[in-house]
């Protein structure tokens, strides 16, 4: 049981860290593709590794229905998180090339907290 | 611990509506606000009132912010208005008072506070529901839930009203602009039987647990609009008489079964005794798919010109 238990603060704790790094690098990084690379581990791998922190505890206690659902919702995150950074490069990156975006103003603005 | 958190939300509460209000350009304000509705949502589920969360994100977040996002996305979107200094102190001002009156209405209720959980605890077997929060607003208040399916009926009217009369059969605006690439149609094919699914999911559970017509109807109308989005589906003709019934379907489905009651049973919004489950699971049916198909035309916007597209 202990040892259970440290596996989810481990890999919570490990997840966190994806986040806090995705984070910084959406409002420190300078121009929009690379920040939707920073975003896009966040929601990969750091919600992977809490999902993966959480599943051996509702297994553990028998919710074997919320672990599936778990794993689900994972799975959409996945897919949509990775689809929409597509979606937002494709955009960002013909704004660049046509010109049509200002970039600084752009970055200043998502920069905000 | 959890108060700790729950001062968290409440500042993150507090900060996003400021950033949503105070100042900015549109598009960021939308997008504060949009946030304001998913904080909101955690907000009410630390008040373990999932029901409210859920419509709170889908439709006052969700909905909203999608339909708040195409106004200040529009190419010929009016310059918004100055507000001067004193509208912006008188705007302060009464929301200061209104600010002031419900903390004083929340602070001076008596000890304990008036309460019809337990008549709603009560009566909930001889609804056949496992969920008080639809029996409340299926049954005892299903009034109140008729209407609110008319005003949105209403909003869709007013929202089309905005068309020319050349155009008022026509289809409304694209929804996304360009040609993209297959991003946009992959992600729509995979997530959009799954999505149809999940809100179908809501509707059903709702009767049990938290759930319902406007949560499952949200979801769906999102996927509708992810298809049309896509290019998966056609942009309705909103002429069809197929699609305005559709959208009567709900408010007026519930309008007859509240007549019957008059017939059947002993009032109007009455169930008849013996099937008032299966009646209750056809009106939520009919309110889904009306809420459905309205919400999907909201944000779709008015019928526009073929031509300026």
């Amino acid at each position: 049981m202990i040892a259970l238990h440290l596996l989810t603060g481990l890999c919570v704790l490990a997840g966190l860290v994806f986040f806090a790094a995705g984070t910084l690098g959406l409002l420190r990084l300078p121009d929009p593709l690379t920040r939707l690379h920073a975003l896009a581990k966040a929601d990969n791998i750091g919600l992977g590794l809490i999902a993966l922190g959480v599943l051996p505890q509702l297994v553990a206690s028998g919710a074997v229905l919320a672990a599936a659902k778990v794993v689900a919702i994972w799975l959409l995150l996945q897919l949509s998180s990775g689809a929409v950074a597509q979606l937002l490069a494709e955009v960002a990156f013909r704004d660049s090339e046509t010109g049509a975006d200002d970039p600084d103003g752009a970055a200043a603005e998502a920069g905000e907290p | 611990m959890s108060l700790a958190f729950d001062a968290l939300l409440c500042l993150l509460a507090l900060l996003a509506a400021l950033r949503a209000v105070a100042a900015g350009e549109g598009f960021s304000r939308v997008a504060a606000f949009m946030a304001y509705g998913l904080i909101l949502g955690l907000v009410w589920v630390r008040l373990a009132a999932v029901d409210v969360a859920l419509t709170e994100v889908a439709v006052g977040s969700g909905v909203t912010g999608l339909v708040l996002l195409r106004a200040v996305a529009r190419d010929d979107a009016p310059a918004p208005l100055a507000a001067g200094l004193a509208y912006r102190l008188l705007a302060g001002v009464v929301a200061l008072l209104v600010f002031a009156g419900l903390a004083a209405v929340v602070l001076l209720l008596p000890e304990p506070a008036p309460s019809l959980a337990p008549e709603v605890a009560r009566h909930l077997p001889a609804t056949d529901l496992g969920n008080p929060i639809t029996a409340v607003l299926i049954v005892f208040r299903a009034l109140d839930t008729l209407l609110e399916t008319v005003v949105l009926l209403l909003a869709l009217i007013g929202v089309w009203a905005l068309s020319p009369d050349r155009t008022w059969a026509g289809r409304p605006a694209v929804l996304l602009p360009a040609p993209w690439s297959g991003a946009l149609e992959f992600l729509a094919r995979l997530v959009v039987p799954v999505g149809v699914l999940v809100g179908l999911y809501m509707f059903w559970a709702g009767a049990d647990v938290p759930g319902g017509a406007f949560q499952g109807g949200a979801v769906l109308a999102a996927m509708a609009l992810m298809a049309i989005a896509a290019g998966l589906l056609p942009r309705p003709v909103l002429a069809r008489r197929r699609l305005r019934a559709l959208l009567l379907a709900g408010p007026f489905g519930f309008l007859l079964v509240g007549v019957l009651g008059w017939v059947f049973a002993d009032a109007f919004l009455a169930y008849p005794p013996g099937v008032e489950k299966a009646v209750i699971i056809l009106v939520e049916a009919a309110i889904t798919l009306s809420i459905a198909v309205t919400l999907a035309l909201l944000v779709l916007g008015p019928p526009v010109a073929e031509e300026t597209e």
